[in-house]
């Protein structure tokens, strides 16, 4: 299998969906030129500049006509540059695309792709750093996504810009240069299909995008105290593959649950009461959660890492479990 | 306040200009050698409309800012101590250490918010008005936003609701032509921005953002008319970005030649041109300015560089008024 960057495989993503499919477009802040994150660069010059549109700084017009297009037959691929920004986009994201094929009774269907790089790192201070996907998970009408290695990049996002339904990929800022092997042949990761990323006998460390890759090396510190941790990365928040952590859990009677964004009323919170209600007769010992403090994501470099979720976060959490 | 700058304000605005352009070229060579974290947007080249402006303005007026706002801080009389500090990430900092460059405040001088949400000032202006005109006081309020921004939704509510309040506002587009890789005429229909003004029925110039001068009358007629209760005013300077959208961007999608013209148009050597050609500045004058603001540059360097980082636990602070018997 190859190998590529988490970047280059949603490059590919872009590239394959925008050849099998002429209503396909992207559209958003610099992506001729792939600013800020490289993803989009290079699309320009094989789909020219009708299908790789450079976008005002608009986020609201940018999301909203791209909802317009997609009721009428295109297939728009938003890179929204920060997620932060779909702030600035929040009624079309939330109060249009969301609802509308609901609230029109079905009549119609809204097949747009939100991509959002989100994410904590690098000092880029507090409008540029937020984890945001409980927003969006707590929003009926909308499927959300959230990759952790390249393969699964490119095959979710396919999955995404085929759906015939708003879906959010969540892109996570660390993870773009992060390398890992694709395969060679078309894939498309369905939605809903969670993935199990480790196997193991003593807890269940469930765990999304960055986290996932935490996860996967508090593994390796947990099996030095002859520890077995099982690692589950949903893929999907929306929809759930409910089934593959109910059959993790039955195997490990332990959960670990870990996530990047605040703790309070997050996506952790919900898996943490989906675990409980489909699993509470396996579970050996109460649920166990790792998220960031309730605050703003600060600039400063100590204060960062004091908030950014981590590997010995989990291992503590794990250890604590087994007692 | 009168439209045209004595002697005294014009050497104040070289100084002033000078300050932000030495400071800002030191933080370029700080951020290069990995003191500053995060990335920093400069305005080498565009001095000119953050200190014509606040030369305009007194002390206790207010100012919104953008991502690219060192200048605009420094222009509006802000400590370089503070400014670098938090720029290093310092608990010294203004912010200590939670903001950095993109979400810089400064309230000791009314400097009210670098935003690293573009535009969002243009909303909060009408509100800052709002308070000035219930507060009873004869403050004004200026927002500066890019030309990019202008192309956002929260600059037509802004300006719609301050021209509807009579808010006293001064909406000033700092015009340098492209927004991060996009050129303002791939962006921005009908070419002007001061023409929008028409829209919403309040005066609209351009005005050269390279004359510091000249931003200065244009300013000072805004801050006048808002002063006296006529309302907002809606300046768009034009001016040039030498360097890139941020700190490492080779801006390699820009033809050279314009940055060339523009480093030609350069504030700084104009209004000393003009102050040497009035004989009010010569060669021993400059060169004593330009020292003290070495040496200030270089103080608030050594300050930066001699403060802590915060605790890591100060990053739990600051959120709220807490109650006992909340939890964080
Ligand atoms: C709402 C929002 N959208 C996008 C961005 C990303 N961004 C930061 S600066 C910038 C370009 C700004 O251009 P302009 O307003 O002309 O100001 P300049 O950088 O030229 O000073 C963009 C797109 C942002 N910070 N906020």
């Amino acid at each position: 299998m190859p190998l590529m960057d988490f970047g280059e495989a949603l490059n590919l993503a872009l590239a394959e969906e925008m050849r099998r499919d002429p209503r396909v477009y992207c559209i958003g802040e610099d992506i001729v030129l792939g600013v800020p994150f490289g993803v989009t660069k290079g699309l320009a010059e094989e789909f020219g500049l009708e299908r790789v549109i450079n976008a005002p700084i608009s986020e609201a017009a940018i999301v909203g006509s791209s909802m317009g297009a997609a009721l009428t037959g295109l297939v728009p691929v938003v890179d929204m540059h920060f997620a932060d920004f779909v702030t600035c986009a929040m009624d079309e994201v939330v109060n249009q695309i969301a609802k509308s094929r609901y609230m029109f009774g079905g009549q119609v269907a809204c097949p747009l792709t939100l991509r959002m790089p989100y994410g904590i790192g690098k000092s880029a201070g507090g409008h540029h750093s937020n984890s945001v996907e409980a927003w969006f998970v707590n929003t009926p009408g909308l499927k959300v996504c959230i990759p952790s290695t390249p393969a699964d990049a490119r095959g979710l996002l396919k999955t995404a810009i085929r759906d015939p339904d708003p879906v959010l990929v969540f892109e996570h800022r660390a993870l773009y240069r992060v390398r890992g092997e694709v395969p060679a042949e078309e894939t498309l990761v369905p939605l809903g299909s969670a993935d199990v990323k480790r196997a193991g006998r003593d807890v269940t460390v469930i765990a999304t995008a960055r986290m996932v890759g935490e996860a996967l090396l508090a593994t390796e510190m947990l099996a030095e105290e002859g520890i077995s941790a099982e690692v589950v990365d949903p893929r999907s928040l929306v929809p759930l593959d409910r089934a593959t952590l109910a059959a993790s859990v039955a195997r490990t009677h332990r959960v670990v649950i870990a996530e990047e964004g605040p703790r309070r009323a997050s996506v952790g919170a919900w898996l943490a009461w989906v675990v409980m209600e489909q699993s509470f007769d396996e579970l050996d010992a109460p649920i166990a959660r790792v998220a960031a403090p309730d605050v703003p994501i600060p600039f400063s470099p100590p204060m960062e890492a004091f908030v950014t979720a981590h590997a010995g976060q989990i291992v503590a959490a794990a250890r604590e479990l087994m007692k | 306040m009168t439209e045209a700058a004595g002697p005294d304000l014009l050497l104040q605005m070289y100084a002033a200009m000078l300050r932000v352009r030495r400071f800002e070229e030191r933080a370029r060579e700080l951020y290069h050698a990995g003191r500053i974290p995060g990335f920093i947007h400069l305005s080498v080249g565009q001095e000119a409309v953050a200190v014509g402006a606040c030369a305009a303005l007194r002390h206790d007026d207010y100012l919104l800012s953008t991502h690219r706002g060192h200048g605009h801080l420094i222009a509006k009389g802000g400590s370089l101590r503070r400014l670098m500090a938090e720029l290093y990430g310092k608990a010294a900092g203004c912010c200590k250490g939670k903001g950095g460059s993109m979400h810089i405040a400064d309230t000791s001088v009314g400097y009210l918010g670098a935003n690293g949400v573009l535009t969002s000032g243009c909303v909060l202006a009408p509100g800052v008005g709002l308070s000035i005109r219930m507060r009873g006081t004869d403050q004004v309020v200026a927002v500066l936003f890019g030309d990019g921004a202008a192309n956002r939704g929260p600059f037509h509510e802004g300006v719609n609701l301050s021209a509807l309040w009579r808010a006293p506002v001064v909406f000033l587009c700092e015009n340098n032509a492209w927004a991060s890789t996009t050129a303002q005429d791939l962006s921005t229909a009908g070419g002007s921005i001061a023409a929008r003004a028409a829209g919403y029925g309040i005066p609209g110039v351009a005005v050269d953002g390279n004359d510091a001068v000249a931003v200065y009358a244009a300013v000072a007629r805004a801050v006048a008319r808002a002063r006296a209760g006529e309302g907002p005013s809606l300046i768009e300077a034009k001016t040039v970005r030498w360097l890139g959208h941020h700190e490492g961007d080779p801006q390699a999608y820009r033809p050279r030649s314009e940055v060339e013209d523009g480093r030609r148009r350069d504030p700084i050597a104009r209004l000393r041109a003009h102050l040497e050609a009035s004989a009010l500045l010569d060669a021993t004058h400059a060169a004593r300015v330009a020292e003290g603001i070495e040496a200030e540059v270089e103080d608030a360097v050594a300050f930066a560089e001699s403060s802590p980082l915060p605790e890591p636990e100060a990053a739990l602070d600051d959120l709220l008024v807490h109650y006992p018997w909340s939890d964080r």
